[in-house]
């Protein structure tokens, strides 16, 4: 492995003269006997245009989950910040839109791209969809972008956990902001070191977070965390952008991640025992679906 | 992959597919354990429909998932399916025993996050298997010499043991190799492998099963 901290990973940025992407992209090709980057490089074409086609059908079709909890958000989004002046813009209620048309295809069981995992996987798309749009960004920026990312969720998998049952929803929607902070950092100009901040920023927002599903399905609250988390990718690349930086570095934010997921209850860890899934309407919708 | 979780369906199919293939042929009956987390959400997050889509040969972006214990029926596999409050190393455990015929075999899955699978029990012996591996399974009879002889069959086919681990049922009694390797194995291989003294039987496992 090239790197197994942020820090490594920014350092050889730096050191090389090179994006965050471009590391990850010699680490992943270093994996195959041929060292082949266009071959990485094209594996990440594919799952550009999974998230892409995520994106399109939740935003197009009329999706309704099994549970029926699940589906139409993302359009009510779209219409919304078409025919309304949004408080908080259009650029980032599309993102928003977006985000939750990923998240909705997932809990109806249609492909996407885990983003560290399916319950986390609108904040990716929601991101760079809508700053693609915005920007008139290429695909090979996206492509490079979803590179930073993985880097990303390569080190916080190896110091800290992406799983939800480990780590509570902090390792998951958690982690996925953290990704997209960087990602969106990178596309807009800043710099590698400027990337550790937002990832920095992201996750600190999202300490603690819990891992609470309303009847262990993959919707409730997970949907519209995934808006939400959006949102706090998008500020956080922001703050990083104009220089805020975070006291805390981004590595040692990342061991606090673990340690806080480790105290975490088990009933707080995807067991749906606790949290919003014992509320009286959760148990309810429980008994409702599964008798 | 297909939704909604990518350590409790994508991570379970993979766990399945591996079982499946380890095994060699489609079980005709199945039993399924799940544990910790998975016990406890393995109808909201698809689990059941993962695991059962992997034994039936399915990938974890395979839409048929979604109605696999259908289909499972309508092949003739019956499944049985169990929780258990049993404490795990890992909350996504799941355990599948796996029957046809006379042969049946027992594996002890664990999905740790982002899709990712790994054995980490094989017939009662402790692994660790990973799914984005190649690796062979040797069961052998704890006997000295052994290891070393498939080593040396190994290196004569031009194969790099990457990482090794050794597990015995006792003293003298039955064992297990697992060997990482860092290619691709050539299937073939078991057939050397089981001609040499006190190798029982060989399982091949290559990563690319997940390619498609």
């Amino acid at each position: 492995m090239m790197f197994n901290t942020i820090e490594q990973l920014v350092s050889l940025a730096e050191e090389k003269e090179v994006k965050i992407s471009d590391i990850m992209i010699e680490q992943e090709a270093s994996n195959f006997a041929d060292g082949d980057k266009d071959a990485v490089f094209y594996r990440m074409s594919h799952q550009l245009n999974v998230m892409r086609q995520a994106v399109e059908r939740g935003l197009k079709e009329n999706l309704k989950s099994r549970s029926g909890l699940a589906g139409g958000d993302a359009r009510l989004l779209d219409l919304y910040n078409k025919n309304n002046e949004p408080i908080c813009g259009n650029l980032l209620i599309t993102a928003l839109s977006m985000a939750t048309a990923a998240a909705e295809v997932n809990a109806c069981m249609g492909a996407i791209v885990a983003a560290p995992t399916a319950g986390a996987c609108g904040v990716l798309p929601g991101c760079l969809f809508a700053l693609e749009k915005h920007w008139d960004l290429s695909e090979s920026d996206l492509i490079h972008a979803l590179f930073t990312a993985g880097a990303v969720g390569l080190v916080i998998a190896n110091n800290a956990s992406i799983s939800g049952a480990e780590g509570g929803c902090q390792a998951e929607i958690g982690s996925a902001a953290g990704m997209a902070a960087a990602a969106v950092t990178q596309l807009a100009g800043g710099t590698p070191r400027q990337c550790a901040h937002a990832i920095a920023i992201a996750l600190k927002s999202l300490l603690g977070l819990v891992c609470d599903p309303v009847a262990g399905l993959v919707e409730i609250p997970c949907i519209k965390r995934n808006a939400t988390a959006t949102a706090i990718a998008l500020s956080s690349a922001d703050m990083a952008l104009a220089g805020l930086e975070s006291v805390i570095p981004c590595d040692e934010v990342i061991e606090a991640m673990h340690r806080v997921g480790c105290s975490i209850p088990v009933t707080l860890r995807e067991t749906s025992m606790g949290g919003l899934a014992t509320t009286k309407t959760a148990q309810e919708i429980t008994k409702k679906i599964f008798g | 992959m297909i939704g909604p979780s990518s350590s409790h369906t994508a991570g379970a199919a993979k766990i399945g597919l591996m079982a499946r293939d380890i095994f060699g042929v489609q079980p005709k009956k199945v039993k399924i354990v799940f544990y910790g987390s998975f016990a406890k959400t393995y109808k909201g997050h698809g689990t059941d429909l993962a695991v059962v889509g992997g034994l039936l040969g399915y990938h974890a972006d395979d839409q048929r998932i979604v109605d696999s214990i259908n289909t499972a029926q309508k092949v003739g596999m019956t499944i049985d399916i169990s929780t258990s409050d049993e404490e795990t190393a890992h909350p996504n455990t799941v355990k599948i025993i796996m029957e046809h015929g006379d042969k049946t075999f027992e594996v002890v899955g664990v999905s740790p996050g982002g899709g990712k699978a790994e054995l980490v029990e094989v017939n009662g012996f402790k692994v660790k298997a990973h799914a984005d591996s190649n690796f062979l399974l040797v069961f052998h009879n704890d006997r000295k010499g052994v290891i070393a002889t498939v080593a040396g069959l190994l290196a004569s086919h031009d194969i790099n043991i990457g990482t090794m681990e050794v597990d015995r049922k006792a003293k003298g009694a039955e064992a297990l190799m697992l060997i990482q390797a860092d290619q691709p194995v050539p299937k073939k291989i078991s057939k050397a492998l089981e001609n040499l003294p006190h190798v029982t039987s060989v399982i091949v496992f290559n990563e690319t099963i997940f390619d498609k």
